[in-house]
């Protein structure tokens, strides 16, 4: 939240500041890993512990896992934007939504309680949609934004709804305890809805078929946030969730099929539409959206061994995606466009950028030594074991990511020719900063160190990962070379058909283009979007004339409706049986209160009718007062009057009373008053006769001195027993006050 | 408006309703009062003084933007609201500590004090927001 300030404090060096306070959280975390044993340590304090609502955390292999990916990435990306949006006049709003983000993404980390992710989850949704329409003028961000905003957030409210079920099926919240009451869980009849609904938001917030396409359009974002957001942190959400939740939901029919046919689908319609993108992030983006769904088959597949390739492919994927949108970024601001047919030769120019290119796209293409390289071999092996329609799908997959990596690469940097349109005069070319290009390098030279030391440094990483993800202990062995096994045999073809796709990409793009179906889920949305759009604005031209006489009456009749009729219907509506006996003074102001509420309807001024209702207001505050409630007649008294001065602060410009209506629509309008009258009063005599608990009242008496240290009963409801209504509605006070606010402002432009 | 009768009658009832509405405030744990109404009495105080002179005038006077009042408000409500976690317990508990005045008398304070003070500014600033903004209209 200081980092808009401190941007405009010290420009220069808040890019540096605020980098290192990830670096220092990722080296913390990764030391925190080597020594957390396999349970992970859970510290939980009650938050609302009504609501079932305990801030707990649980620091095991699989959040310390992600917790270095997301601070370490997050780290070198802060650290490249500062190059990247070096003198962005909005640069300090972009680090604070940056942090917001991190800071939920640690918080999904590291939750325990569903409904303590679920919060975290919809940061990340929120803040990402700041994110991606960073660029807020530009139309299409804000497009984009908006549909990642409404995408995940559909999914966020899926997952709500899924956790709620799961809370109730397992008699806890803590996904700790879910996991020992596994059984319990997943006889009950609720579990298959909410596995589903769980599975929704997961899949939305990792693009999977049929929710990917809002990533390729999130591409439109800054560079550092495509790299961050939509390869290394927010999209791994979902695919975290499935790991997280696997050892409490995973192992039975419905979780296999469903993640497996899901991934299998991502995975090959990524990578099918990774072949004709010509933008090189929208080609990244489809890579990554396969590459999640390769994830979510590994995870679905769920054998140990298929959690520890998902673990290293994991790992292997943030470490080359976000260096080759760091790279993208870098081209982009180098060369001014990002199209991969006209770029080419950039090599001479661009040196250091291309050292880091390199590096990433052979680890994504899954060569050897480079950590990419041993996480394809795992995959394959993995898959190998469960039939070979997996295996020939996931080498299929394969393939497409050599594609993509040497399209992405090799093309724009080492081959000079195949470069059709204008190209770009090589003058403007330029080699990005020290601070764009070094983030880069560092991500993708990871990928070679992990890979060459693959025991000492990946291991220790992945590995209490995926123990933790399949709820048993294992260790991971990694190494460099297996030998000769059908899986290096698969690498190898990979290779060469990748190889060969890329020889032919001239072809290759022409075709896939032709295949290509033109209707797709994006269009659903923007179809369903616009749906809405008409069914909105035309319930807004009904019910919204603009006459606050229509307001009112529709409010009454629908509450007269939606009340009265069950009330009817139910044969709720009798004379209370006891008599009443009210003594003259409340005789005397019932009276009153009559005789103002006539005067109210007959006044010709509109001042006149204002004070009458005055009156009527006082004299109930009056009846508040003969009945023991100071406070609540005071309340009303300030209330009354501040209403005074408000309506003559609005009626002082008003002209006399307009015309009232002619006679039929007085008599309709009498008709509705009547109505909203009747059904109130029906109201208070129902609930004066009934008493279906013994008084609340008693227990806030009781407690009031010793727990909430005061006398005074409606205080102490208000500020101590029931605290969180207070807050929740001093938050729609305030809201509404600034909503007058603007709505009076806006009219004045 | 420009009335000698409000004026005069505003200069004397204006530093009354606000030591009241502080009483108020104070007050409202043990009797009648607490942060809404107390809120009330402020803002209705100033809106007297908005009438009697005008919301720019108001406005000089009050020396902070009521909007910000509501931010500072609901930041003082939160705040009261996290203390309960420093000591492990729930968001919004209420936590107690006492002065000693003297042999006999002591106070209790409490966060409860500062959620009231958080209601208190939130009320003025809301309502303080509305009537400026429509006597400026």
């Amino acid at each position: 939240m200081l980092a808009p300030a401190l941007v405009r404090w010290r420009p220069a060096a808040a890019g540096y500041l605020i980098a290192a306070l990830p670096a220092g959280l990722a080296i913390y975390f990764a030391r925190l890993l080597s020594v957390t044993p396999f349970g992970g340590q859970v510290a939980s304090f009650a938050w609302a512990p009504s609501l079932g609502l305990t801030f707990s955390c649980n620091a095991d292999g699989l959040s310390l896992f992600f917790a270095v990916l997301i601070s370490g990435i997050g780290a070198l990306v802060a650290f490249y934007s500062a190059g990247y949006l070096a003198g962005h006049p909005h640069l300090g709003r972009f680090y604070g939504w940056l942090l917001m983000f991190m800071a939920a993404m640690l918080g999904v980390a590291f939750s325990d309680n569903l409904l303590l992710l679920y919060v975290f989850w919809e940061l990340t949704s929120i803040s990402s949609y700041m994110l991606i329409g960073f660029d807020h003028e530009d139309k299409a961000a804000r497009a984009s934004a908006l549909q990642a905003l409404l995408v995940t957030v559909l999914g966020g409210s899926a997952l709500l709804a899924g956790a709620v079920m799961l809370g109730i099926a397992g008699g806890t919240m803590e996904i700790s305890a879910l996991v020992s009451r596994r059984e319990q869980l997943q006889s009950s009849p609720l579990f298959v809805p909410a596995l589903l609904l769980v599975l929704l938001g997961a899949f939305t917030k990792s693009a999977q078929f049929p929710f990917h396409f809002w990533l390729p359009n999130a591409m439109v974002a800054p560079a550092p946030v495509s790299a961050y957001l939509h390869s290394a942190a927010m999209v791994k959400a979902g695919v975290f969730l499935l790991a997280r939740t696997s050892p409490a939901l995973g192992g039975n029919e419905t979780w296999t099929c469903v993640l497996v046919a899901v991934g299998l689908a991502t995975l090959l319609i990524g990578g099918y539409m990774a072949l004709f993108q010509t933008d090189l992030k929208l080609l990244l983006a489809y890579s990554t959206v396969s590459a999640l769904g390769l994830l979510t088959t590994l995870i679905g597949l769920g054998t140990p061994k298929a959690l520890e390739a998902a673990a290293v492919f994991l790992l292997a994927h943030a470490l080359y995606k976000g260096a080759l949108f760091l790279v993208a970024g870098a081209v982009d601001h180098g060369t001014g466009m990002r199209d991969i047919r006209q770029l080419g030769g950039l090599l001479r120019a661009m040196p250091k950028t291309a050292a880091a290119a390199a590096m990433a796209a052979l680890s994504m293409a899954g060569v050897i030594p480079l950590l990419g390289g041993i996480a394809k071999e795992m995959v394959y092996e993995v898959s190998l074991g469960f039939g070979p329609w997996i295996a020939a799908a996931v080498v299929v997959g394969g393939i497409f990511f050599f594609y993509a990596a040497a399209s992405a690469v090799f093309g724009p940097f080492w081959s000079n020719t195949g470069n059709s349109g204008p190209s770009i005069p090589p003058a403007r070319i330029h080699e990005a900063p020290f601070r764009m290009w070094s983030s880069a390098l560092v991500l993708s030279g990871s990928s070679l160190v992990l890979g060459l030391l693959p025991q000492k440094a990946a291991a220790p990483l992945a590995g209490p990962a995926a123990s933790a993800a399949a709820g048993a202990p294992s260790s991971l062995e990694l190494a460099l070379w297996h030998g000769m096994n059908p899986a290096l045999v698969l690498s190898l073809v990979t290779i060469l058909s990748g190889a060969g796709l890329y020889a032919a990409r001239g072809h290759v793009r022409r075709m896939a283009c032709k295949l290509a179906i033109p209707w797709g889920p994006d269009a659903a949305y923007r179809s369903l979007l616009q749906i809405l759009n008409a069914i909105a604005s035309g319930l807004t031209l009904v019910l919204q004339s603009g006459s606050l006489r229509y307001y009112l009456i529709i409010i009454l009749l629908t509450m007269a409706g939606l009340a009265g009729i069950p009330l009817i219907g139910q044969g709720g509506l009798h004379w209370p049986s006891q008599d009443i006996d009210a003594r003259p003074s409340e005789l005397g102001i019932a009276v009153l209160i009559l005789l103002a509420a006539v005067i109210a309807i007959r006044a010709r001024s509109l001042l006149g009718a204002v004070a009458a209702l005055g009156a009527v207001g006082y004299s109930v505050a009056m009846i508040y007062l003969m009945y023991g409630a100071p406070d609540l007649a005071m309340t009303q008294f300030l209330i009354e009057s501040l209403t005074v001065i408000l309506f003559v602060l609005a009626f002082y410009r008003f002209p006399q009373f307009e015309d009232v209506g002619s006679r039929p629509a007085r008599l309709g309008n009498a008709v509705v008053a009547l109505l909203g009258g009747g059904l109130i009063t029906a109201l208070v005599l129902l609930a004066a006769g009934i008493q279906f608990h013994h008084p609340i009242s008693d227990y806030f008496a009781h407690e009031a001195v010793p727990r909430g240290h005061g006398r005074n009963l409606v205080n102490i409801i208000l500020v101590d027993f029931r605290a969180l209504d207070t807050l929740g509605e001093t938050t729609v006070l305030g809201i509404a006050g600034i909503g007058v606010y603007a709505l009076i402002k806006l009219k004045k432009k | 408006m420009t009335s000698l009768i409000l004026h005069t009658a505003t200069r004397l009832l204006m530093p009354l309703l606000l030591m009241f509405s502080l009483f108020l405030l104070v007050r409202g744990h043990n009797q009648p009062g607490g942060g809404f109404t107390a809120g009330l009495v402020a803002s209705a105080a100033w809106a007297i003084y908005a009438l009697a002179y005008d919301a720019a005038t108001a406005r000089k006077a009050i020396h902070i933007e009521p909007r910000v009042l509501i931010g500072i408000g609901l930041i003082a409500i939160l705040f009261s609201g996290f203390t309960g976690l420093l000591f492990h317990q729930p968001f919004l508990a209420g936590q107690w500590g006492h002065l000693k005045l003297g042999e006999t008398a002591r106070l209790e304070i409490g966060t409860p004090l500062l959620f009231d003070f958080g209601v208190y500014l939130t009320v003025i600033g809301v309502v303080l927001t509305i009537i400026f903004t429509l006597e400026e209209e």
